[in-house]
């Protein structure tokens, strides 16, 4: 871990900032203690994570030191490349193929050691002085790999991220962890994206408001060309890549997995692709095309990370401090024909797998099996479920069909619950007559 | 702070939480488990412990392909249901919609894919293309063209194919169901 400390705020520096802070306005929530109790606050306890480090994530990171937090982590699994130099701007051309996490930590480090006017640009060198008076904590590595207790000691999570998929598990992740005995559990995520022009930043309060799976369907679906078109009528070059990428390879290569992060098989497509765009006239097949379609890339503008990044970081700085009203909760900002933007509050969704979902607290009898609490949760009023499947996070205890995994879960239903789950384990159960699911907190008496 | 939070911290007041049931795993067991499949359609699990990996064999009572018994293999990733199921014919077959190493022209499988589509419409859409293949979208375009251009001749060709014959230097697998 890399521990950058050290404290050189010198006088004025938040004059603008204290501004907001020293009295409270019309928009000030009640909660909010004018003066130096929201400073220190801001200042000495607020300890935010920063989910990315790349086009978002490095205007995140400058924007949180310049309004004023100081402990700040960031958390990323990629490396540099060179491609990303032109808008990340915490990293240079000898940084390429190292942590965008660790660099990012590193450079303001060594910034730091170094006298002003080095090699950066005055107005950058600026900014990195005053990023530098901020702690970083950096962890290279899958967020996956952080376990609840990880999440629990920050106040605030704010993603820069361009995953679905990961965006997806951070949500679960921290809906998960709020705990209704310990109002700390409950963490506040900003969650911004950007898109070539579009962007959007919202604030997800877990389990209050609608979170990211609710949202899951307003996605645009990647695009994706019928494979019939690919094989047999090519007419662009994305076809000739993906008839490369998605019928030769696997064709040739068999199980082999594509790593598209390796130049060798980019360079194998690449060849295949142009040869298929040969025999077609087809034009615009480049090495570079064929890597933006291979790992699905979106040109990124700097504009559009800038604006998205402001406005996460301005919420931050509204929930931390409660200065004002926070985001309600959706802002979209579309910049492909001049600037548009709007603001919606996105509805919780009943049936969210994630935060739509019930919990039930149920306490039994050690010696109860399956098939009783399958017997109890029919009956009780409350639940009122026909026909349940039941499973815990490692494995199916009974699904209903089909029938041969009905019979190759049927034997549990004989067994006692407290050899199927630990004390304190989590059941999901399913049914066509629940929404989406119920989850059973399940304690033996 | 917002309200929501007390001002004091207590890092160690929550215990470590078990791993819980993701979206993609929930998902999958409401999907399968609320199945509504014809007899013609019948799902097998390799590993019964596994759910995001299966195959599903159809049996098609009416048209060209009634007789046989084509097996396609599913494969559920962890992005489920933002991501569709991979799925692949894992027999050599005579069709305009399947080429002969086991891609699948379906819509709803690529383009046209929904997280609000469930497993139950892959496979109902995967019956019908045994009902009706579609010669406009082909995958296996000389099958296709044979079809619309003499269609006795292309179910001549299914019947043997299904049969495991060799046709124009293809080995077909036989597929006849017992």
């Amino acid at each position: 871990m890399v521990n950058v400390q050290g404290n050189q705020d010198w006088e004025g520096r938040y004059y603008h900032i204290d501004q907001i802070l020293d009295a409270p306005g019309p928009r000030t929530d009640e909660g909010f203690m004018a003066g130096d109790d929201v400073k220190d606050f801001l200042r000495n306890q607020a300890k935010i994570l920063v989910i990315g480090a790349g086009g978002l994530g490095c205007e995140i990171l400058a924007n949180l030191a310049l309004t004023g937090f100081k402990d700040i982590h960031v958390i990323d699994m990629d490396t540099i490349d060179i491609s990303n130099l032109n808008r990340q701007f915490l990293f240079r051309q000898k940084d390429v193929g190292k942590s965008k996490a660790i660099v990012a930590a590193e450079f303001i480090m060594k910034t730091r050691a170094r006298s002003q006017g080095d090699a950066v640009s005055i107005g950058l060198a600026f900014l990195l002085q005053i990023i530098s008076s901020g702690e970083f904590l950096r962890y290279f590595g899958k967020i996956q790999d952080k376990d609840d207790d990880y999440y629990l000691q920050f106040n605030l999570v704010i993603c820069g991220l361009d995953s679905v998929e990961a965006r997806r598990w951070i949500n679960a992740t921290l809906v998960n962890l709020v705990d209704s005995e310990n109002p700390e559990s409950l963490k506040p995520l900003i969650d911004g994206g950007t898109e070539g022009f579009k962007g959007q930043a919202r604030v997800i309060l877990p389990t209050i408001t609608s979170c990211y799976e609710c949202s899951l369907d307003m996605l645009n679906k990647p695009t994706a060309f019928p494979i019939c078109t690919i094989a047999n009528t090519p007419r662009l070059p994305e076809h000739c890549i993906e008839w490369a990428s998605v019928l030769e390879w696997p064709r040739v290569h068999g199980d082999k997995k594509m790593d598209t992060d390796n130049p060798d098989d980019i360079s194998w497509l690449y060849a295949v692709a142009a040869s298929r765009a040969n025999e077609f006239n087809i034009e615009g097949v480049t090495w570079s095309l064929t890597q933006g379609v291979v790992k699905n890339i979106i040109p990124a503008i700097a504009s559009t990370n800038a604006i998205i990044a402001a406005s996460c970081c301005n919420e931050a700085f509204k929930i931390a401090t409660s200065s004002a009203a926070y985001l309600n909760n959706y802002f979209m900002l579309i910049g492909v024909e001049g600037v548009y933007s709007y603001t919606f509050e996105h509805e919780k969704k009943g049936n969210c797998p994630v935060c739509g979902g019930e919990s039930v607290s149920l306490s039994i009898s050690r010696e109860m099996v399956l098939e009783e609490l399958i017997e109890l949760l029919t009956e009780r009023q409350d639940i009122q479920i026909k026909n349940p499947s039941l499973s815990t996070p490692t494995k199916q205890l009974y699904l209903r069909a089909p029938l041969q995994l009905e019979e190759a879960t049927r034997p549990n239903l004989l067994k006692k619950m407290s050899e199927l789950i630990p004390d304190g384990g989590e059941v999901t159960v399913t049914a066509g007559t629940l929404p989406f699911s119920l989850s059973l907190d399940i304690s033996f008496t | 702070m917002i309200k929501i939070w007390s001002m004091k911290k207590n890092e160690e007041a929550a215990g470590k939480k078990k791993p819980k049931t993701s979206a993609a795993q929930i998902r999958v067991q409401k999907d399968l488990t609320e199945l509504d499949l014809p007899s013609t359609m019948k799902t097998y699990f390799h590993d019964p412990a596994d759910l995001l990996n299966f195959t599903l064999t159809i049996t098609p009572d009416e048209g060209m392909y009634k007789g046989g018994a084509f097996n396609f293999s599913f494969a559920i990733n962890s992005n489920y249901p933002h991501d569709p199921p991979k799925v692949k014919c894992t027999q050599t077959i005579y069709h305009p919609n399947v080429d002969l190493e086991g891609n699948v022209c379906l819509n709803i499988l690529r383009e046209d894919w929904k997280p609000v589509l469930n497993l139950n419409a892959v496979m109902v859409g995967l019956q019908y293309l045994f009902l009706e293949p579609n010669t406009d979208d082909p995958l296996n375009k000389e099958a296709a063209q044979e079809m619309s251009k003499n269609r006795d001749e292309f179910v001549m060709h299914v019947k043997s194919s299904m049969r495991g014959a060799n046709i124009k230097g293809v080995q077909y697998t036989s597929v006849i169901s017992q």
